[in-house]
C-alpha cells in the first residue's frame, strides 16, 4: 500500500507485526502476545493522527492512489450499470464516467470523475481531468435523467478541469458553465458525493445538488492548496499554509452550509478499508435519496436553486 | 427578498461625482508603445489613436459611455459577510479589504446601475477590475443577484460586464459556490424572456468565465480581451508547450465559435441598443441605431 508521509510510524508498526507473524509458526504464545500488544498500539496510533489530521494531511488522504474511485463505487453499488458516451458534439471524454443503472433496485443517472488506477488507466482517464466533451456528455446525460424522471448521482473526485489548449479551444469556460446550469435546472432527485478531491470549477460542474455529501477525509477548494500557495504566498512551500486557510475539509463546509452531510470513512481513512467505505457511502446516498424521491420535480429543482442563491449569505458561524 | 424594497427607492449616487484627476497626464499603450495624453485618452475611451488597442477602460467610465446622456442610478448592494473564513495568507483578508475599499472608493469588486440605453430601461452590472483584479466572493455574487433580481422587477434586459480574474480565493469554497449563484440569478431573468447579454472585457477567466459570463444569449467581447478558463502560464506549465498566438483571445473566441461578435468600443453602444431593440422588438430610434462604421464600409 502507498504510504503517506504521516502514517509511517503506523506503517513501520505493521511491519513489525508482519516480521513477528512470519517468526512464529503460529504456536508461539510469547509471539501472539506482542503482535496483540502491537495490533493494539497500531488500533491507538491511527485512531489518534486520523482524529486530528490536518487539512494538508486530509488533502494526502483525499488524493491517496487506494481510495476507492468512481469505477470503485458503479462496480459494487449499481447493478446493470450501462456506460454511456459521447456529447453528441465532438467526442467522448473519459475523464467522466457515466451511465444508467439501478442503484439498490431502482433505476439512476450516474456520472463522475474516474482518476484511472495505474498508469494506462490514468492516463485513459486524464487524471480524472476533464475537458469539454465530459461536461457536455454530463449535461447531456442529466437532461436525459430529468427527462425520464431518474434521480441523478454524481461522485466529484477530481484536481480540476484540464487546462490545456484543445480544452480552451473548445469551450472549457462555456462548457462548465451549462453544466452548472443543468445541474440546477433538473427536475430530479440530485445527490452528490465528493468522494477524494473537488476541484474548482471542474468539481462545481457536477456538484450543484439537492443533497451535496463528502466523505469524511475528502477535500472540496476553489482552488488546490498548491495553486493557493504559490500566487498568494509565492510559494509552492506554502501549500500547508494554504490548505488551513482555505477551508476545504468536509468538516469546515459542512459548518459553511456548503455541505449538507459528512459520510464517516473506516478508522485509518478509506484507503485501510474500500469495501467499508464503499457500504458506508451506499447508505448515505440510499438515505438522501430517500429524502428526495417523494418530492415533486418542481419543489427539487426551486430547492435547489434556493439553496445555492442563500449559500454564503451569513459567515462561518 | 424584503430588501427588494431598496430597489424602489434606489438611492441617487452616481449622478453627481468630483472629476477624478489622472496621476498621469500622459500614458503609454502597452502595446504599441505610443504615448498618450489623458485628455485624447478619454476622447478616445481609452483605445490607442495609434494602433486601435483597448485599454482596460474604468468601471464607471464605460457606464457614461453606454447609458444615455451618460446618466445612470447606482444600486446600493445588500451587505455580505466580510471575510467569512477568517482567510491569512502574508496578510489578512481583512486587511487587503479595508485597504482596497481606501484606495477604490468602493465596497467591492462590482457596481449595478439601471438607466436607460436608446430609451430602453436597462440594468447593468459591470465589474471593477481595479479592486482587488474582479475577483468574484460573495459580495460580488450578490451584486449579481441584485442586478438580476432588478432586471426582473423592472421588466428590463440584463447586461454584465465582466473584468474579472475569477474567484476570489480569499473566501475559499464560497467564491466557488458563486459561480452556481450567478448562474441561477441569470436564468431567472432568462426565464421572464428578458434579454441577458454579456459583454466579455479584458480579462474574463477563471470561475467568472465558467458561470454567468458563459450564458447569455448573446455574448459581445471587447477586441483583444482576454477570455477563458484555465490561465495561460498554468497551461504553459501543464502541457509544457508554447501557446499559440492570439490564443484565449477575444478574435480567438470568435474563430472558435465562443462569442458572437468582437465588438470596437467606439461602436459598442450602438450595437448594444441595436441588439435589446431587436430583441424586444421594438420601435428603435433611428439615430441611435446605426450600422457600426466597419459594417458600413464593408
Ligand atoms: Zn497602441
Amino acid at each position: 500500500m502507498h504510504v503517506l508521509d504521516f502514517e509511517k510510524p503506523i506503517s513501520e508498526l505493521e511491519g513489525k507485526i508482519e516480521e513477528l507473524r512470519h517468526l512464529s509458526d503460529g504456536g508461539d504464545v510469547n509471539i501472539a502476545d506482542e503482535v496483540g500488544r502491537l495490533q493494539a498500539k497500531v488500533d491507538k496510533l491511527l485512531r489518534q493522527t486520523y482524529a486530528k489530521l490536518t487539512p494538508w494531511q486530509k488533502t494526502q488522504v483525499a488524493r491517496h492512489p487506494e481510495r476507492p474511485h468512481t469505477a470503485d463505487y458503479i462496480a459494487a453499488l449499481i447493478t446493470d450499470f450501462t456506460p454511456l458516451a459521447g456529447d453528441r458534439c465532438f467526442g467522448e471524454d473519459r475523464a467522466i464516467m457515466a451511465g444508467l443503472g439501478r442503484f439498490r433496485g431502482a433505476s439512476v443517472m450516474v456520472i463522475g470523475n474516474e482518476k484511472g488506477h495505474d498508469t494506462d488507466s490514468r492516463l485513459a482517464h486524464n487524471f480524472g481531468m476533464a475537458r469539454p466533451e465530459g461536461y457536455r456528455k454530463a449535461r447531456r446525460l442529466m437532461d436525459m435523467a430529468s427527462h425520464f424522471g431518474l434521480p441523478v448521482l454524481t461522485l466529484v473526485d477530481t484536481a480540476g478541469a484540464y487546462p490545456g489548449i484543445d480544452a480552451e479551444a473548445r469551450g472549457q469556460a462555456e462548457a462548465i458553465a451549462r453544466s452548472i446550469e443543468t445541474c440546477l435546472d433538473i427536475r430530479v432527485p440530485f445527490v452528490t458525493a465528493i468522494i477524494g478531491e473537488g476541484g474548482s470549477g471542474g468539481a462545481i460542474a457536477l456538484a450543484a445538488a439537492n443533497t451535496v455529501l463528502m466523505l469524511e477525509h475528502s477535500i472540496y477548494s476553489v482552488i488546490s492548496p498548491e495553486g493557493c500557495a504559490s500566487i498568494l504566498w509565492r510559494s509552492g512551500e506554502a501549500a500547508r499554509d494554504a490548505a488551513e486557510a482555505l477551508r476545504l475539509t468536509a468538516q469546515d463546509l459542512h459548518k459553511l452550509g456548503v455541505v449538507d452531510g459528512i459520510v464517516p470513512e473506516p478508522l485509518g481513512g478509506a484507503h485501510r478499508n474500500r469495501e467499508q467505505t464503499i457500504q458506508s457511502l451506499s447508505a448515505a446516498l440510499d438515505a438522501a435519496l430517500g429524502e428526495l424521491v417523494p418530492q415533486s420535480g418542481g419543489v427539487l429543482r426551486a430547492q435547489r436553486r434556493d439553496k445555492f442563491i442563500e449559500m454564503g449569505r451569513s459567515g462561518l458561524a | 427578498m424584503n430588501w427588494l424594497t431598496n430597489y424602489v427607492r434606489p438611492k441617487l449616487q452616481a449622478l453627481v461625482r468630483p472629476k477624478e484627476v489622472p496621476d498621469n497626464l500622459w500614458q503609454k499603450c502597452p502595446s504599441c508603445d505610443h504615448l498618450m495624453f489623458h485628455r485624447d485618452m478619454e476622447k478616445s475611451l481609452h483605445v490607442c489613436q495609434h494602433c486601435g488597442h483597448h485599454l482596460r477602460l474604468p468601471a464607471k467610465k464605460r457606464l457614461e459611455m453606454l447609458f444615455d446622456d451618460a446618466k445612470y442610478q447606482r444600486i446600493e448592494l445588500p451587505k455580505t459577510p466580510d471575510d467569512p473564513l477568517k482567510f491569512r495568507d502574508q496578510k489578512r483578508y481583512a486587511d487587503r479589504l479595508k485597504d482596497t475599499r481606501a484606495k477604490t472608493g468602493e465596497h467591492d469588486a462590482i457596481i449595478v446601475a439601471h438607466g436607460r440605453m436608446g430609451g430602453i430601461n436597462v440594468v447593468i452590472a459591470i465589474f471593477n477590475f481595479e479592486f482587488q483584479g474582479g475577483s468574484m466572493g460573495t459580495a460580488v455574487g450578490e451584486g449579481i443577484v441584485a442586478a438580476a433580481d432588478l432586471a426582473v422587477v423592472q421588466d428590463a434586459p440584463l447586461i454584465v460586464i465582466p473584468a474579472s480574474g475569477g474567484a476570489r480565493m480569499q473566501e475559499g469554497i464560497l467564491s466557488l459556490m458563486q459561480m452556481a449563484r450567478t448562474t441561477v440569478a441569470v436564468d431567472r431573468v432568462k426565464e421572464k424572456g428578458l434579454p441577458y447579454l454579456v459583454l466579455l472585457t479584458d480579462p474574463t477567466t477563471g470561475g467568472v468565465s465558467a458561470s454567468f459570463a458563459m450564458l447569455g444569449d448573446i455574448a459581445l467581447a471587447e477586441p483583444g480581451a482576454v477570455i477563458g478558463f484555465a490561465g495561460a502560464r498554468v497551461i504553459e506549465t501543464t502541457i509544457r508547450e508554447k501557446l499559440p498566438d492570439g490564443f484565449q483571445k477575444a478574435e480567438y473566441l470568435l474563430d472558435k465559435g465562443m462569442v458572437d461578435m468582437v465588438v470596437p468600443r467606439r461602436d459598442l453602444r450602438a450595437t448594444l441598443i441595436r441588439l435589446l431593440s431587436l430583441l424586444r422588438n421594438r420601435n428603435a430610434a433611428g439615430d441611435l441605431l446605426a450600422l457600426p462604421v466597419d459594417a458600413v464600409d464593408a
